[in-house]
């Protein structure tokens, strides 16, 4: 009955548009100032990575802490080929989500056999070799100098759009993938993975669709990043505290196993780190600066504490508690 | 022949103190059933309160151990009951929300560090710091000879503890079997606080130790927890002989591969050590000695 009911519910629901069109207008709003446009493409990409982590961990069960290793390896795709062949790194846009597949297929043949912790760690390990490889090969990604490409526009307008193409772009695939059988095998491995088999599921199988795809999506968030900020190094784009721990976080925040869930988190992230970083827009002491992770680390603990569904997953929740509080109000 | 023994001499000291931090760590992985994502983390702030009782007034890092120690057993208490334990019975989507949680906290604690203390080295100069002996060819840093037999006589102390006294026979009686544990009349709750705090303070030990020999930053503790998790799965879940081993293991593997291979790739070799553990011999060291 629920299967028939969401069948005929469109893929982009009312809601869903108004959400695009608010996203469309939001960066000509904010015209004046490009400081902000500059965070709202940092809010798409990070909806990407933290949306893609989310169909792996958050749907499939298989939480994994090496996420920097796909968006770097996207990352250094475009970088590579501009740094060998001097070819535009726009190339790695459309190449670095499939490398970031071929090696997370590779590197799944390894960590698929793990499970639980095992798995996290082992993602985590892996993520880390890939740092400390690609700073050292010099002759293969110049070290830790980095590698440096003059970006192809100064106005932030077009990086925004590419990037909630993207953006949209992945939270719709997997919200289309959740729609399908697919969709549902990847929650019965969450849920029970022996079970799953038991029942015929070729877990392994399914396992690997849900990795194709949020590598895919890795891996060009990771090439949109080399574009846009136009330098990359290792110990940026492999790093486990600032990528692979975020995009975790991120998910956290917004709710582990909702479609939105990601997007409201890395909105959620973007602004309160920001915030913080500007001391609330100059207004408190300057010291407020150094502030914003630590903000942003307790808002976490408070969420994992308080509301385990995370904002989306627990928004039912939330409304319920602000409801009650507005009747008391009123009384 | 004398490059071969020194590195062996090198290697053996550091994983005597790595073997510390790794028991911690399969304490709390076998009683709380959890890895603990802070663990290097809580042994930065040991790392930090030892320097600033050493910077302000003057303490040697060593007489430090008593204050530092006891500070971060009651910081890992509080993690625990506050922080770790309510999410115990919580309905959550994703069983590791106890992980994530530990994700969180050591988040913070770098932060913390960030903002009090900035990002600068730090580093702790004692009056025998830079004293070496010779041994024929081979020659021995003091502090770091210092700090594997303190290393060692806290790991034999800890193995006392666990084997013969009461609690300790309470702590590995959960770590075994926790439904059992519990039918026996043994505390779950206080179990895996107590546990909890006395890893905490076992990583303080070690980070104490560590200060004179070791550079400081916030973003060392990330450094460490890899370590430790690392030493953990190598030695085999929840056993203490099981990290002893362990710690030795990644000591000799970094000292040996940097020494013979390449130094970029220091951290490395424990990394692939680590992978390769995983998937051919999952259970550790431990199930090879059926011990």
């Amino acid at each position: 009955m629920t299967v028939k009911q969401t069948k005929t519910n469109p893929l982009i629901e009312k809601k869903e548009w108004i959400i695009i069109g608010v996203a469309i207008i939001l960066p000509f709003i904010f015209n004046f100032s490009p400081y902000i446009q500059g965070l709202l493409i940092f809010v798409t990409m990070w909806v990407v990575l933290g949306t893609s982590w989310n169909l792996l961990a958050g749907y499939t069960g298989l939480v994994s802490f090496g996420h920097a290793a796909y968006f770097g390896v996207g990352a250094y795709v475009g970088g590579m080929l501009y740094f060998h062949f001097h070819i535009s790194p726009w190339w790695g846009l459309l190449l670095g989500g499939p490398v970031a597949v071929v090696f997370g297929y590779l590197l799944g043949l390894m960590v698929f056999r793990l499970r639980g912790p095992y798995f996290a760690l082992g993602t985590l390990a892996t993520a880390e070799i890939l740092r400390i490889i690609f700073g050292q090969e010099e002759w293969l990604t110049n070290g830790h100098n980095g590698i440096l490409y003059i970006t192809t526009w100064v106005s932030k307008y077009p990086y925004y759009f590419i990037g909630l193409a993207i953006a949209l772009g992945s939270i719709f695939s997997i919200k289309a993938v959740m729609r399908s059988k697919s969709g549902f095998y990847f929650l019965s491995i969450r849920e029970d993975e022996d079970a799953a088999e038991a029942l015929g599921i070729d877990t392994k199988h399914y396992k690997n669709i849900a990795t194709v795809i949020s590598t895919f999506w890795a891996g060009t968030a990771g090439a949109f990043y080399m574009i846009y900020m136009g330098f990359i190094d290792p110990e940026v784009v492999f790093s486990l505290h600032n990528i692979s721990i975020v995009t975790i976080l991120v998910g956290i925040i917004g709710g582990v196993g909702t479609i939105w869930g990601p997007a409201v988190g890395a909105v959620i992230m973007v602004f309160v780190q920001e915030i913080f970083r500007s001391s609330f827009f100059s207004l408190a002491p300057s010291w407020v600066s150094g502030m914003h992770e630590l903000a942003f680390g307790l808002l976490v603990i408070l969420v994992i504490l308080y509301m385990a569904g995370g904002v989306v997953g627990d928004w039912d929740l939330i409304k319920k508690v602000l409801r009650f509080k507005r009747a008391e109000i009123q009384e | 022949m004398e490059l071969f023994l020194q590195t062996l001499v090198n290697g053996t000291l550091i994983g005597g103190l790595y073997a510390i931090i790794g028991i911690g760590m399969t304490l709390i992985m076998g009683v709380m059933g959890i890895i603990n994502l802070a663990h290097g983390q809580i042994m930065m702030i040991a790392m930090y309160i030892t320097w600033v009782l050493w910077q302000y007034l003057g303490i040697d890092p060593l007489l430090s151990l008593f204050i530092s120690v006891p500070l971060v057993y009651f910081l890992g208490d509080f993690i625990a009951r506050y922080l770790l334990h309510p999410l115990m019975e919580k309905e959550s989507i994703l069983p590791e929300n106890q992980v994530l949680m530990t994700v969180g906290i050591g988040m913070v604690l770098v932060e913390l560090a960030r903002f009090i203390f900035s990002s600068d080295y730090r580093s702790v100069q004692t009056s025998y710091s830079d004293v070496v002996w010779r041994l024929g060819q081979i020659s021995l840093s003091v502090p770091v000879v210092i700090d594997f037999f303190l290393a060692v006589s806290f790991t034999i102390v800890m193995f006392w503890f666990l084997m013969k006294t009461d609690l300790g026979r309470s702590i590995r009686a959960t770590a075994q079997d926790k439904d059992a544990a519990i039918l026996m009349g043994v505390s779950a709750k206080r179990i895996t606080i107590l546990t909890f705090a006395i890893g905490s303070g076992l990583t303080a030990a070690a980070g104490t130790l560590f200060l004179p020999i070791y550079y400081l930053y916030p973003d060392v503790g990330p450094i460490f927890t890899v370590k430790a998790f690392v030493i953990t799965i190598l030695g085999g879940l929840g056993s203490t002989v099981g990290a002893i081993a362990g710690g030795l293991v990644l000591g000799l593997a970094e000292t040996f591969g940097a020494t013979y291979i390449s130094m970029g790739y220091r951290d490395a070799f424990g990394l692939i050590i680590f992978l390769l553990v995983l998937i051919f011999l999952p259970g550790g060291l431990k199930s090879l000695t059926k011990v």
